[in-house]
């Protein structure tokens, strides 16, 4: 008798789902973000569409650029001018879901896109994205190849040969160390590529690498030996060309077996402060290159950063910040164009190459910010130091 | 009786070809006439490549009987030796339908190989420290990809591990980046050749496994020491579904491969190997239509679920214990038991 | 010292091993099925332990005590609701279902406990003039041990100590061994095969907690992945030591640990991976059922 029951159930609920899912597949109904006011459908409201990372191992970064662009959405949509729908789809930072998740939102008619958020799946949509001629704007996909080639994809991020050779050049400027270790992340394109141009360009600037090692996803837990290495080999820097997390970690497991070089990041070091229980001494003098900076002063940063924090309970990272700025550079973009919804989506396309080609975009991330035809963003980064749990201009 | 059996095999056999041709004409038709959405669309290799996955694992898994949670150490190995083939050949063979036949074969063969290699040890062992072994493979498979470097200049082909030490000259073309895997592509994978594929791996299987080898290969499965006793020769037939098995997984890479414009390593890891297995398991042990029904369906099933926006993926793990739970429950299977045996009359 | 330095961080990092090893190991010497949600539950535990410190302020040992609570009640659920139903199924049927309860528990901690990273507290420090001491120091600081390693170390013997008594001592124990070997005949001598098989989850998941609880505590970056590759790595060390024996788990995990440390230091840290599952396949070679696996003659 049990068991028939809990069988009974069991089947209707697959019944009911099987039947939710023909129902809204064909509907097909945008996930519209809580709170957002109902868009009526005018000739001003444009589709825009991105995926990225919102399950999975890389869930932070894609949930992350979803919020921020949700936010900034939301703000505009508020506004008169140009209104936007948003569809973002979960990619698992894997490029063929990612290309599947495209697919989807080419059937819901996504007219301009955010690309994707990490750097292998935009190559695989940024592909697509060309072939199909649907202009992309990546927050934060900073690998080159995403852009290689492909005239309608543009970067809101830094490149990542760009970070390597910038603070390289900073490193010895600002005559920091001599001596330099560096831990990478061996499957990690965007780790990989900074540590590529990083270390093209040390050795032409004075800088003398004497250790180098790296972990791997399965083994980004344990960093005793690569702290030991660099401590052995007497390094007065260690480069981390990373993500916060695992620099969280090499953090703490270098504090317990003493070793305090200067710890240099690059831009995905940005939010190491907001980890949720971290001990900020831990980071105390890490100097990191980002164009991000959530205590800034400036007011425009600051209402952001409080309106995040009010909606999603967290403070915003340098993921947030980029896609918060892809959405307002839209925003310029198709108003300067005088674009409108009915438009098709090469022309739109060609509209949008024509607009940021030319213009200038003022962003949390950067002032006086441009592109080139290749799709980089033009914007300097700025040198930071953490003091006493915050950011402190370097420069 | 025997006679019986055979003809019961082949209808079953026959049903499975048609079926596939069937999906495969209707799916065209609807592509032609442009009623299919972009997302199927751009599902129908990705399912061709994951059906040749699980039909190859079957032959593993249910028809020689031991477990392999290593099966994407061998797609992977396809995948990079079967781009490798393709970009080498760029310029020597101009269509891209003869060029991506020759990344097929290539990715086949070095997965062979890589098969062979592998079963050498694996099959020595048994049960659980045989599947611990192929998992084992797979991440060092992975591991080795994650590390090489391959390129090609006028000289010929440039190899190196950890580090990028090709020392090409310009013009030469990186083609394995290590970490990076392998990035622009050229998209040269169709729906046809992947339905193809198919047919042809269906068509080995079915033959291999009617053929004496196949019987042999069955007598292990189900009782080793009685198979030896009579003489079967255990290590050769074990040897001969594995690599055949391998091969086909290669296949399914390089076709894998080609339909997207970048590949890294770490596609192929342990989760891409289990979810072949779910697809295999899913299906039933030993019913390649149904390990071809399960891969279709269970590729599309996260697709289809999107609307569900953030519950995707939880959803989709319910189903996937709903279903095991379902398939395995004594009640329907006696109902399913005694619905077959009134519509067959009682033939099995 | 460079050389004790590693062999200590690769004997603490083993120690966890082998506490998650022991619940793969167990389950599967009486349900003959590989658990591969355990990882998650582990996950589940050190998210416990983190709430019951961060937003609630338990004292550290309560926070365990809670973790242990919940992940007992929650492998004996998804024991009840997963595992049960399917006692006659193929033990393949149950490892798909045991995928699928992985994933859930991922999902589930994905949409709970959203994806940031969670900086797991450190209990152990000990406070000495004002300064945080993370460890003690030998031979003038040449050999660092800290806190954590110690009390992982120690933790987990202990845990084998008490874990052997009881499955060689107590009744249940007993039931426990009687079901592994026969689950017929444990049967028809009065055993409660259902009852023995739930009480082995329980067991199991408790130990995932604490093993969660050391794991964050040693490296302290808490996600809802956390748990599955040291899943995997403890899977491969149950293998390794021989599936099914307890001291084979504690050896297992040990020289898993200890391998992947010394192999990170002196051969290559891009390759260390390939190197531990290269070893475990040579061993596995020369002792097909691990090394303190029991062998099992074949009757004809």
């Amino acid at each position: 008798m049990k068991k028939a029951l809990s069988l009974i159930l069991a089947l209707a609920m697959v019944l009911a789902l099987a039947a939710c899912g023909s129902k809204s597949g064909e509907t097909e109904t945008t996930p519209a973000p809580d709170n957002t006011p109902a868009v009526e459908a005018d000739s001003l409201t444009f589709k825009l569409g991105g995926t990225g990372p919102l399950t999975g191992g890389a869930a932070i970064y894609g949930t992350a650029v979803k919020n921020a662009a949700e936010l900034a959405v939301e703000e505009i949509n508020a506004m008169s001018g140009v209104h936007f729908e948003l569809n973002f789809q979960d990619d698992a930072h894997d490029a063929e879901k990612a290309v599947n998740a495209y697919n989807t939102l080419k059937d819901w008619g996504m007219q301009i896109s955010l690309g994707s958020v990490t750097s292998k799946p935009a190559e695989a949509t940024s592909a697509e994205n060309y072939a199909d001629r649907i202009f992309a704007l990546t927050p934060s996909a900073s690998s080159v190849a995403t852009t290689a080639g492909k005239d309608n994809v543009f970067q809101m991020c830094f490149t990542d040969p760009n970070q390597g050779s910038a603070s390289a050049q900073y490193i010895a400027d600002k005559g920091l160390a001599t001596k330099v270790a560096v831990i990478w992340k061996n499957d990690d394109v965007y780790s990989k590529g900074i540590y590529d141009t990083f270390m093209a360009a040390a050795p032409g600037l004075g800088l003398e690498i004497v250790s180098d090692t790296t972990f791997a996803d399965g083994s980004d837990t344990d960093f005793s030996v690569q702290v030991a290495d660099a401590q052995s080999k007497g390094a007065e820097l260690v480069f981390l060309p990373m993500y916060y997390t695992p620099a969280s970690l090499i953090f703490a497991q270098a504090k317990a077996t003493g070793y305090a070089p200067t710890w240099f990041g690059v831009d995905g070091m940005d939010g190491i402060l907001t980890l949720e229980g971290f001990d900020t001494a831990l980071a105390e003098g890490v100097i990191l290159l980002t164009p991000f900076n959530a205590d800034s002063d400036d007011a425009r940063t600051q209402a952001f950063v409080e309106k995040y924090q009010e909606k999603y309970g967290e403070i915003p990272n340098q993921f947030a910040a980029d896609a918060y700025d892809c959405v307002y550079a839209y925003k310029q973009a198709l108003e300067a164009a005088g674009c409108t919804a009915d438009m098709s989506n090469e022309e739109l396309n060609d509209a949008m190459i024509a607009q940021f080609t030319s213009m200038t975009f003022d962003g949390l991330t950067g002032a006086g910010m441009t592109w080139g035809t290749d799709g980089a963003v033009s914007k300097s980064p700025k040198g930071m130091i953490i003091q006493n749990g915050a950011y402190v201009g370097l420069d | 009786m025997k006679t019986m059996k055979l003809s019961k095999t082949s209808r079953k056999n026959f049903l499975t070809y048609a079926l596939v041709i069937l999906a495969f004409v209707i799916l065209q038709a609807l592509a032609a006439a442009g009623t299919l959405s972009s997302m199927l669309r751009g599902l129908l290799v990705p399912i061709c490549a994951y059906v040749v996955m699980a039909v190859s694992l079957n032959l593993t898994v249910g028809v020689l009987g031991e477990l392999s949670l290593g099966h994407a150490g061998f797609m992977s190995v396809g995948a990079f030796m079967g781009v490798t083939t393709a970009i080498s050949l760029q310029n020597a063979i101009p269509s891209a339908e003869l060029r991506l036949v020759c990344a097929l074969l290539v990715g086949a063969v070095f997965a062979g190989i890589v098969g062979f290699l592998v079963g050498i040890p694996v099959l020595r062992l048994n049960g659980d420290y045989l599947a611990i072994v192929t998992l084992a493979f797979g991440e060092i498979i992975k591991s080795i990809f994650n590390n090489l470097y391959l390129g090609l200049d006028s000289h010929g082909f440039h190899l190196s591990l950890l580090d990028n030490k090709l020392h090409m000259e310009d013009g030469g073309r990186l083609i394995i980046g290590g970490p990076m895997g392998i990035g622009g592509i050229q998209k040269i994978a169709n729906f046809a050749t992947g339905f193809a594929l198919i047919m042809v791996c269906l068509i080995i299987i079915f033959n291999l496994v009617g053929s004496r080898a196949g019987r042999a290969i069955m007598a292990i499965r189900d009782n080793r020491i009685a198979a030896e006793s009579v003489g079967i020769p255990i290590t050769k037939y074990k040897m001969m579904a594995f690599v055949t098995s391998a091969a086909m997984a290669g296949a399914a890479g390089a076709l894998f491969a080609l339909n997207f414009s970048t590949i890294v390593a770490n596609k192929f890891d342990f989760n891409t190997s289990i979810l072949v297995l779910v697809f295999v398991v899913l299906g039933g042990l030993g019913n390649m239509l149904g390990s071809i029904v399960a891969a279709a369906a269970l590729t599309i099933l996260p697709e289809a679920l999107r609307q569900f926006a953030d519950y995707r993926m939880l959803v989709y793990a319910i189903v996937l214990i709903l279903v095991m739970l379902i398939r395995n429950n004594p009640t329907i299977r006696s109902f399913l038991e005694r619905f077959r045996l009134s519509r067959k009359g009682g033939a099995a | 010292m460079s050389f004790f330095n590693s062999l200590i961080s690769g004997i603490s990092l083993g120690s966890i091993y082998a506490i998650i090893a022991l619940g793969y190991t167990m389950v599967y010497g009486i349900a003959k099925m590989l658990n591969f949600a355990h990882g998650d539950v582990i996950m589940v535990g050190a998210y416990v332990c983190f709430f019951a410190a961060s937003r609630f302020a338990l004292p550290p040992l309560a926070g365990v005590l809670l973790a242990v609570v919940v992940c007992t009640l929650l492998g004996i659920t998804i024991e009840k609701l997963a595992y049960a139903p399917l006692r006659a199924a193929p033990s393949l049927a149950v490892l798909i279902t045991a995928i699928g309860v992985s994933y859930f528990l991922q999902n589930a901690a994905l949409l709970l406990w959203t994806p940031n990273p969670k900086v797991f507290p450190n209990f152990v420090a000990r406070r000495v003039d004002g300064v945080d001491k993370a460890g003690v120091e030998f031979f003038g600081g040449a050999l660092r041990v800290s806190y954590v390693t110690l009390v992982t170390i120690l933790v987990c013997l202990a845990i084998m100590a008490v874990l052997t008594i009881f499955i060689n001592g107590s009744k249940l124990g007993k039931a426990m061994r009687a079901v592994s070997e026969d689950k017929d005949a444990a049967r028809l001598m009065g055993i409660n095969v259902n009852t023995t098989i739930s009480a082995t989850f329980a067991i199991g998941s408790g130990l995932a907690a604490i093993a969660g609880v050391l794991l964050c505590s040693a490296y302290p970056t808490l996600v809802p992945t956390t748990g599955s590759m040291p899943g995997i790595k403890a899977f491969t060390a149950a293998v390794f030591g021989g599936i099914g024996s307890i001291p084979g788990a504690l050896l297992g995990g040990l020289m898993l640990g200890v391998i992947e440390i010394l192999s990170k230091a002196y051969i290559s840290t891009q390759l260390s991976d390939a190197v531990v599952f290269g070893v475990l396949i040579v061993v596995l070679l020369v002792k097909p059922t691990g090394l303190l696996g029991k062998q099992i003659r074949e009757k004809v």
